[in-house]
């Protein structure tokens, strides 16, 4: 490590917030809809549709029901946070500016081995693939980097590059630290010094117990179904410029997403209904990402 | 002569798909320059992470010049065509020469420079280059397999004048990112090309990069009494994922020496690409592995070594996870959600597979030698570990873990044996299972793949196998031969035809085709199965005995020429039944003509031995009975005249003949026997 003291988790936030608005990123806040993926973040799947070019950077935390371990295992978790970035169109240094950015929070490419690992990303239940890799820091996954070519089924152009780091990966290696909640949350040495246990830790159990045992899967049957039909109605109404409520309707295909994954975890899904669950989000953020594509087209 | 050399420089290229560049790189060099008429000697194409290079030598300064002549209009065509035709070849009217009434204009046309050749040759190959998977970035419309981004390209030491939009053309390349000088090098020929690499710590080709970590792994494990479990794939993969390879020798915490070894191989190759290491002397998994970095650094790797050693301890305290939770759940309780679970569209779920290869395999059981009542319980759990979290996470453990987890909930040892090994053999180098519980849960698995795909019109075709029935029925044989089972194989596809398909008879026939694949395999005599298997004889171990020997037999002096006779006979009987009815009943013995008499007696004498010899399967003393009838069977073709023109003469001569292919025919189908 180059840096004299490593980074917190907060600082390396703030780092990676800096370095990034040096490269014209606007810096944006978490989306406050439940995703399991920063790409989810409208900031990235429906900006990276339509041919306006695009810069943003923000931290999403990500919620993977099924990878609850209730705060047991030393680096699962059920919530995690990723920094994503998305760069369009793509500049031709953007691997240079990645490593750039691993240096400036700390990790020093010619002391570690920083690897591109082929890694096709897909994520089915919003019809989007890129081509890239995953980004390895001495054998540890800290980084997915992806060159969009669909979204919403629909082909990108320009092309984005997407980086997602995962932080708490990226801080476990920058503190030296072999359990998540050991992390320094905040500065060591300030006045009221937390760790990542902390802070999340009471969060880790609960929302274990609740997406693995508690909730109830007749309820987020229900729910999920609410959401399917309200995007169609979204689509069909019109704002007071005349255009599809696109952004309304996309929250609820979220929101679909996330019970689909609850529910998922609860192992209430059989095998053989999975593929027509996903297939029905699909169909809807399809359906959003057409109408978010008329949109951009005529703004631009 | 002169040599051309093409970096194609991009980001990092998959591991796997560094060969195939390797090879589709040289053959479009090779193809371009062969239709461009220019000589070259072969050319030379290596693959690394970032880069395809391409080094063709002995190439010429242009292409030589030609003449053509070309055809015009005939003398006296009209005064336009003629117009039409100068303007065309842009020659003057005096150059043209006639020939036979017709007008040819001669064209010299002087070779292109073969830079200019090379220039378009190098857009081809960008253009066309048939990369499995490929992208768009940037605003760009170029595709490749992941942003391009600049080409030495030189012929005769000077820049080739190619143009691609986007991309850099010039003499100029990269090294290693974070080692060296860290600056481009210029390259003008393929020697300073490659020296220019190894100052700038990238090695060109995947061969020197893989000796080199072989050659540096294996005494890194020495030193420390330990020996690297080498792994061919693996090495290919590790090969392309670094330009500068350096083996290090990482730590893993020895509890997880607790977690069946497979686990612990499986994790380190499919998660890290780690090759494990085991102990010099008794050969058990040590608590080490070897990852190969990408870079030498300061600390000697210190850094590298400690975390790839958390990362692992990472992925096994993952999977001890999951070997701690399957535990607790017993197999059986895992049916519930193969219920869940599809198998195929149109052949139903994993469960409804289980309840049919539990029923087969207790069927089988007595054929094969096993319990009844413990292959049945074996099949019923075969499939369970498809439901449990390590399986789910690692697939290429299906089998190995539901072996370990019947273990664990105090299977008996033959069914534990039995869920682990009935996937076997996988392919031609895997082994055949010999324990008798599990060759019975083995065959049911295959025959029932075989009779559900067959019964839905899924059989094979051509080359495709989407559901590898070839391997099944492969495997299949390979059991019963190494097992010595004795079995109708329409039988066998009779018990497994529960949907009532009506198709077991096209799976036998599907055995009796891969029988023919496997012994042309051995070099053995595939050309006899039809011979042998038209008899209705459906038992393979016997089948393949009656093969051995037929061909022995036919391949002997005797054999050849009974051969001919058959065939003369059946030629002669099938001419005469086209007359008419052939006569029924067996022949008589008659005094004379003596060669007559002596085939009656001959067909007398070894019809017994014959039959006795089948009965003990012996099938070289049937064959040696079978030769005894070749002198009379050719006297009787040399003197005797079947049409004869009494008619009880000649049937009884025919009788006799039809009397000896039924001889004959307890053996083989020898009409289906070439030559």
């Amino acid at each position: 490590m180059t840096a004299s003291r490593p980074l917190s988790f907060q600082d390396l936030i703030l780092e990676l917030n800096a370095f990034w608005s040096a490269q014209g990123c606007v810096i944006l806040q978490p989306y406050d809809v439940e995703v399991g993926a920063g790409t989810l973040h409208p900031a990235t799947v429906l900006r990276a549709l339509g041919p306006r070019p695009w810069r943003a950077a923000y931290v999403q935390p990500s919620r993977r029901p099924s990878d609850g371990r209730y705060g047991e295992n030393p680096n699962r978790l059920r919530q995690f946070h990723q920094y994503q970035v998305i760069l369009k169109p793509n500049p031709p240094d953007m691997q240079a500016l990645y490593l750039k950015s691993l240096e400036a929070v700390g990790i020093d490419p010619t002391l570690h081995d920083i690897r591109f690992v082929e890694d096709d990303w897909e994520n089915p239940t919003v019809g989007a693939w890129g081509l890239g890799w995953e980004v390895w820091c001495d054998g540890m996954e800290i980084s997915q980097y992806t060159y969009f070519q669909q979204v919403g089924g629909l082909d990108v152009s320009p092309v984005s590059g997407e980086l997602t780091y995962g932080l708490e990966r990226v801080a476990l290696y920058v503190q030296g630290v072999d359990r998540v909640y050991d992390l320094a949350f905040n500065d060591p040495q300030g006045p009221d010094f937390k760790t990542y246990g902390e802070v999340f830790l009471e969060n880790e159990r609960e929302f274990s117990a609740f997406g693995l045992e508690v909730a109830d899967v007749a309820v987020l049957k229900r729910h999920f179904e609410d959401m399917e039909r309200e995007v169609p109605r979204l689509l069909a109404a019109r704002g007071r410029q005349g255009q599809p409520l696109v952004l309304p309707a996309y929250d609820h295909v979220l929101k679909a997403s996330h019970l689909f994954n609850l529910m998922d975890a609860r192992g209430s899904i059989a095998v053989a209904e999975r593929q027509s669950y996903i297939g029905r989000i699909r169909d809807l953020c399809k359906a959003c990402a057409q109408a978010w594509v008329a949109l951009e087209e005529a703004a631009a | 002569m002169a040599q051309f050399l093409l970096e194609l420089f991009c980001e990092e290229i998959p591991a796997r798909m560094q060969e195939g560049a390797t090879a589709d790189l040289a053959r479009l060099a090779r193809e371009g320059l062969a239709q461009a008429e220019l000589a070259f000697d072969e050319p030379r194409a290596f693959a690394g992470p970032r880069r395809l290079t391409l080094v063709v030598d002995g190439l010429p300064a242009a292409q030589t010049d030609r003449v053509e002549e070309r055809k015009g209009p005939r003398v006296g065509a009209p005064e336009a065509a003629l117009a039409g035709f100068l303007r065309s070849t842009g020659v003057a009217r005096e150059t043209l020469i006639e020939k036979d009434g017709v007008w040819f204009a001669v064209l010299e046309r002087a070779g292109r420079p073969t830079a200019e050749i090379l220039a378009r040759l190098t857009e081809t190959i960008v253009a066309r280059f048939p990369w499995p998977k490929s992208m768009t970035w940037g605003d760009g419309k170029l595709r490749w397999i992941r942003p391009l981004h600049s080409l030495v390209c030189v012929f005769d030491r000077k820049i080739v004048p190619a143009e691609i939009p986007g991309v850099r053309i010039g003499d100029i390349s990269e090294g290693h990112r974070f080692m060296g000088p860290r600056r481009p090098f210029r390259a003008r020929d393929f020697d300073e090309y490659r020296e220019a690499l190894a100052g700038h710590f990238v090695v060109l080709g995947a061969p020197e990069r893989k000796r080199r970590i072989l050659e540096k792994a294996r005494p890194l494990c020495a030193a420390r009494g330990l020996e690297l479990v080498e792994d061919a794939g693996l090495l290919d993969e590790v090969a392309g994922m670094v330009e500068w390879p350096v083996p290090i020798l990482g730590d893993m915490d020895p509890r997880f020496l607790a977690l069946p070894p497979e686990v612990v191989r499986t994790s380190m190759r499919v998660h890290q690409r780690y090759f494990a290491v085991r102990r010099a002397g008794d050969g058990a998994l040590a608590p080490h592995f070897v990852c190969v970095a990408n870079i030498e650094t300061r600390d000697g790797g210190a850094l590298i070594a400690a975390g790839n050693a958390r990362v692992l301890s990472a992925r096994l305290d993952d999977a001890r996870f999951f070997w701690d939770e399957d535990r607790k759940v017993p197999l059986e309780a895992r049916l519930e959600t193969l219920k869940g679970v599809t198998f195929h569209a149109r052949v139903g779920t994993l469960f409804e597979r289980v309840e049919r290869i539990e029923t087969l395999a207790r069927a089988l059981a007595p054929v094969v030698g096993a319990d009844p009542d413990l292959a049945a319980r074996a099949a019923r759990l075969a499939k369970a570990d498809l439901a449990t979290g390590m399986v789910g996470e690692f697939p290429e453990l299906q089998g190995v873990m539901g072996g370990y987890y019947a273990a664990a909930q105090g299977e008996p040892e033959a069914v534990a044996q039995a869920v682990r090994d009935h996937y076997k053999p996988q392919g031609p180098s895997d082994s055949v299972p010999t324990a008798p519980v599990t060759v019975a849960v083995a065959l049911a698995d295959k025959l029932d793949s075989l009779a559900g795909f067959f019964a839905i019109g899924e059989a094979p075709t051509g080359s495709r196998d989407p559901f590898a029935l070839r391997r099944a029925a492969l495997g299949v044989i390979r059991i019963l031969f190494e097992n010595d089972v004795r079995a109708s194989v329409g039988r066998l596809a009779g018990l497994a035809d529960t949907s009532g398909s009506g198709q077991a008879g096209a799976v036998a026939a599907f055995f009796a085709d891969r029988l023919k694949v496997l012994l042309r395999d051995q070099g053995r005599r595939h050309d006899l199965v039809d011979a042998v298997f038209a008899l209705g004889d459906d038992d393979l171990v016997r089948l393949a005995a009656r093969i051995e020997a037929l061909g022995a037999f036919l391949s002997s002096e005797d054999g050849a020429n009974l051969l001919a006779g058959s065939k003369r006979a059946a030629n002669i009987l099938a001419a005469e039944a086209r007359k008419g009815p052939l006569p029924e009943g067996g022949p008589v013995r008659t005094a004379a003509p003596a060669e007559e008499a002596a085939l009656f007696d001959a067909l007398a004498a070894q019809r017994p031995l014959i039959d006795a010899a089948l009965a003990r399967e012996d099938f070289a003393g049937a064959m040696r009975a079978l030769a005894s009838l070749r002198a009379p069977v050719d006297a009787f073709f040399d003197k005797v005249l079947v049409n004869a023109e009494e008619p009880d003469v000649r049937a009884n001569r025919l009788r006799l003949l039809a009397a000896v292919q039924r001889e004959m025919s307890k053996i083989a189908d020898f009409s289906a026997i070439s030559g």
